[in-house]
């Protein structure tokens, strides 16, 4: 194997490259145990939700706004760079509200169902529950079908 | 000990965690959204000819949420499997009542068995009719749960608030009402 700096060039930065993806590997690893210590990925607790028998869904969801919204204002404060040194960008949703109201009805039809939403999907696959495959391919057919149809779709 | 790691969090613990992720992928320059990966693995999957423009792009920049993704198959597997509570979830006496109007039982587990038995065919249709919901509304209404109720909420945006209220619209609408309908 010959030794040219192209390749070395490549290694150095690939590396940092790697890490970050190893990061977001951990981050969602976090994730998908919050979901499942906090029981938000539990059929059982979106059903209770959704027919207004208790409070923890809504404790979850309120509270994690209540620090989402201080953290995110104080990184948008203090103009915090992010770890690779960039500015951090907020980016504005689309304007338009039909597809909000249209497209979120949709999805709490859905939600309601089956009890999952995008990311306890993934949580509850790996957790054994093989039946999400199921859902899962519905879900990839849905987002195919939102591809085809988008442009006759009022935005 | 085990008890400590199999036992569920309450959700002062677990809702503020849950915000956490907003700023802590904000400091990696990402948002936090996890829908969109349906979106990539259309890109991925579909052959150049058949492909609509919307999974036209270079999905390589967005490997990220993919690996995202992974974490969370790898956290279900730590906390659902290997340190799974042995306890059914500690609903509401009411919520009980509803599982038993529904025909349905209250297992240690996060879904109920009769969901999951695959030889009931309105157990297909649910978990198709779902799916098929849920992809096609995400990315129309442009988000999920964690993209918009999370994420657009803190970060105070007007279509996701409007977007979270038909969430939870659509879902009190299915759980009460479609949902009744098909089990019984």
């Amino acid at each position: 194997m010959t030794y040219s700096p192209t390749t070395s060039v490549r290694r150095t930065r690939s590396l940092p490259a790697a890490l970050s993806l190893l990061a977001y590997l951990l981050a969602g690893t976090f994730f998908g145990v919050v979901l499942v210590k906090s029981e938000a990925a539990s059929w059982y607790r979106i059903q209770e939700m959704f027919r207004f028998q208790s409070f923890h869904m809504y404790g979850l969801i309120g509270s994690a706004v209540l620090t989402g919204l201080p953290t995110t204002w104080l990184l948008r404060r203090f103009q915090t760079r992010s770890l690779t040194g960039q500015t951090i960008q907020i980016q504005s949703k689309d304007p338009g509200l039909p597809r909000y109201v249209l497209g979120g009805l949709i999805f709490g039809l859905g939600w309601g169902l089956a009890g999952v939403c995008p990311g306890p999907v993934f949580t509850l696959l790996g957790s054994g529950v093989w039946a999400m495959l199921i859902v899962l391919f519905f879900a990839l057919l849905g987002t195919w079908l939102y591809g085809v149809l988008r442009d006759r779709l009022p935005h | 000990m085990t008890d400590l790691l199999t036992s569920p969090w309450p959700w002062y613990v677990g809702g503020p965690l849950i915000g956490l992720m907003v700023p802590l992928l904000l400091l990696g320059n990402k948002t936090f959204g996890i829908s969109a990966n349906l979106r990539h693995a259309c890109a991925i999957l579909l052959p150049d000819a058949a492909k609509p423009a919307f999974f036209r792009y270079d999905w390589r920049k967005e490997r990220w949420n993919l690996m995202f993704a992974a974490g969370l198959v790898l956290g279900g597997l730590l906390a659902g499997l290997v340190f799974a509570n042995p306890h059914a979830t500690h609903l509401s006496s009411r919520a009980v009542q509803s599982l038993h109007d529904l025909g349905v039982s209250l297992r240690p587990g996060l879904l109920p068995p009769e969901l999951l038995d695959l030889h009931r065919p309105v157990v297909w249709l649910i978990l198709s009719l779902s799916g098929l919901l849920v992809g096609f509304g995400t990315r129309y209404g442009g988000g999920c749960t964690s993209g918009h109720a999370i994420t657009g909420l803190s970060m105070r945006q007007f279509p996701s608030l409007v977007a979270t209220v038909s969430f939870f619209a659509g879902g009190i609408l299915s759980a009460n009402f479609v949902l009744p309908l098909l089990l019984k």
